[in-house]
């Protein structure tokens, strides 16, 4: 649907030129919600905006739907920008129009009567439930619905894709939770291409089926969010993920040293990685019914990437050496990604 | 209060009225697209034209430059040429335009500015035109900044246009120098103050008012 060979793009600034981007490809299929993530400056919106040509590539084309909109014309490109909705970290509404008016500002650029203009923006109030807001001006609304009239409007000429800058990165969790549901919806209702661009991993967590990671205006890394979520390999990578799963271990064991041998009265650390299936199955329970070992719980979340079960764990154990790596093997065999951490001791401190 | 007083006064702030309503209204209807192209060909802008601006910027900070006094008797020619004589009302109209035309297309320009680059942005990205974005974009979120501008404009036309009377216009300012200082009549003076005073306030208030009603933020 959306394809990127060989974007770069160049700023002139007075301090000298800025390679913002330095050579994308990348290919997002028809229907896909496509997550990129980057730090602060790593060329994300340049990278959303050269899709939609706001920014005009340095070299490279951008093919969408078949068309190579970098060799359009203004009036062609003005033509096939009709068929791309974006939305944005700051809504970008006008502040003099309606709801209403603001939905409608789209179709009015066509030839379109005012009856028609009525039969779509009303379903599309509907559709983000602000029917009873048509009439008021966007000062009068919440961040949250001010990005709902945002997305109304992107969607009134019925676009086959759908950008969002950061459209989330204003809004608090809760109202980032239900905005990116609705996008969620939409994506499946419409089968709209989506291309999300965010800071934050856990949006990419929540509605993204793969994910590009941005870093200096080069990917860094792609695929399936899951793959990438369960076995990153870029420091970049890990790095956005361990923002979201806490490492930190419990305070009995914290700031004690990790050695990578056993040492007297050492629990090992395990990271267990659960995955689909497998995370709703008793495996913990079935590794300690079956082995002659302790098993001490220091942290554990279950949480869904997307649609799929995802589970995260920090064990501690102690027992023979022997008995241990049987453990193990009874971990990896049912599907379980093990991490060992080392080998730490409990501050005498606290209490058992 | 002598009996002239009245007809005079009436007679002078019709004259007024007429100069810096006319002047307006004609120094409006070129300012705004002044305004407009100042601003839509700058830098980055959606009808970016470097040199264009450069002239066209050159050009109103000249005219903006000339005290009023100078431009009115500087452009004489031009005047006689345009309404076939140098003294009168109308005439006075012509330095009034040429004056307020460059002022009004960079307060029009500094409301422009003003509106955030985002919502250009948005609208880029649903295809508008150029056009389109100025009609329906720039102007109207622009709308209650250019109101309260252009209230400061029409003030300094109503400042403008008494120096204009005084080399001939007629109005408030020619009836002030004529009777109440050539003449010693006090009277007039003050009155004609008072009128001014009370014209300003009333443009001032419908400005605040109206930039109100249209402010939506
Ligand atoms: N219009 C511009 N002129 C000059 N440099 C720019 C411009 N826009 C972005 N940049 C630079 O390009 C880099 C990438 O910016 P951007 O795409 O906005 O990053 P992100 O959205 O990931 O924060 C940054 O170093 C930024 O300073
Ligand atoms: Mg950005």
């Amino acid at each position: 649907m959306i394809k990127l060979s060989h974007i770069e793009k160049t700023y002139d600034s007075p301090a000298g030129p800025v390679k913002a981007l330095k050579g994308i490809d990348l290919e997002i299929a028809r229907g896909e919600i496509y997550g990129i993530i980057g730090l602060s400056g790593a060329g994300k919106s340049t990278l959303i905006r050269c899709i939609n040509m706001l920014e005009r590539p340095t070299s490279g084309t951008v093919t969408i739907d078949g068309q190579d909109i970098t060799a359009m014309d203004e009036s062609s490109l003005r033509q096939a920008r009709k068929s791309i909705g974006m939305i944005f970290q700051h809504f970008n509404l006008l502040s003099s129009a309606t709801v209403y008016d603001n939905i409608a500002f789209p179709l009015r650029l066509g030839h379109i009567s005012e009856k028609d203009v009525r039969a779509k923006v009303a379903p599309l109030l509907e559709l983000v439930g602000l029917t009873d807001k048509a009439h008021q001006y966007p000062a009068q609304l919440s961040g949250g619905q001010k990005q709902r009239v945002g997305i109304a409007r992107a969607l009134a000429s019925e676009p086959k894709v759908l950008l969002c800058d950061e459209a989330t990165s204003a809004l608090d969790p809760q109202t980032t939770k239900s905005i990116l549901e609705l996008i969620r919806n939409i994506n499946q209702k419409l089968s709209l291409t989506v291309v999300v661009i965010t800071h934050e991993m856990q949006v990419i967590k929540d509605i993204c089926d793969k994910v590009a990671v941005i870093e200096n205006g080069v990917i860094a890394e792609q695929g399936n969010v899951l793959e990438i979520f369960t076995n990153p390999q870029k420091p970049i990578t890990k790095e956005f993920i361990s923002v979201l799963l806490s490492n930190s271990l419990p305070a009995a064991f914290r700031g004690n040293e990790i050695s990578p041998k056993p040492v007297p009265g050492s629990y090992l650390l395990l990271r267990l990685t659960f995955i689909g299936e497998s995370a709703d199955e008793p495996v913990i329970a079935g590794m300690i019914r079956e082995h002659h070992i302790e098993v001490t719980m220091l942290f554990g979340t279950l949480d869904q990437i997307k649609n799929t079960p995802y589970g995260r764990m920090i064990i501690g154990v102690t027992g023979d050496e022997a008995e241990i790596q049987r453990a193990l093997d009874y971990l990896t065999e049912r599907d379980l990604k093990v991490e060992v951490i080392g080998y730490v001791q409990r501050h005498a401190s606290v209490a058992q | 209060m002598s009996s002239d007083m009245l007809p005079l006064l009436s007679k002078a702030l019709g004259e007024t009225v007429y100069m810096v309503v006319i002047s307006m209204i004609i120094a409006t209807l070129i300012g705004i697209p002044l305004g407009v192209l100042l601003h839509t060909t700058a830098k980055k802008q959606i009808l970016a034209c470097r040199n264009f601006n450069r002239i066209l910027a050159s050009i109103v900070n000249a005219v903006r430059s000339i005290p009023f006094i100078i431009l009115m008797v500087a452009i004489i020619p031009l005047t006689r040429l345009i309404v076939g004589s140098s003294i009168g009302t109308t005439a006075a109209m012509v330095p009034l335009v040429i004056a307020s035309v460059p002022f009004i297309g960079r307060q029009v320009e500094t409301s422009l500015k003003e509106v955030p680059e985002g919502i250009v942005e948005a609208a880029l990205s649903m295809g508008a035109t150029p056009l389109q974005i100025i009609q329906r974009v720039l102007l109207p979120e622009a709308m209650p900044g250019i109101i309260a501008q252009l209230t400061t404009v029409i003030i300094s036309l109503v400042g403008e246009s008494a120096m204009a009377g005084a080399i001939g216009g007629g109005g408030l300012g020619d009836l002030a120098i004529r009777y109440g200082y050539q003449r010693f009549r006090p009277e007039i003076m003050l009155a004609t103050v008072i009128i001014l005073i009370v014209l300003v306030q009333i443009v001032q208030f419908a400005g605040n008012r109206l930039a109100k009603k249209l402010n939506k933020k």
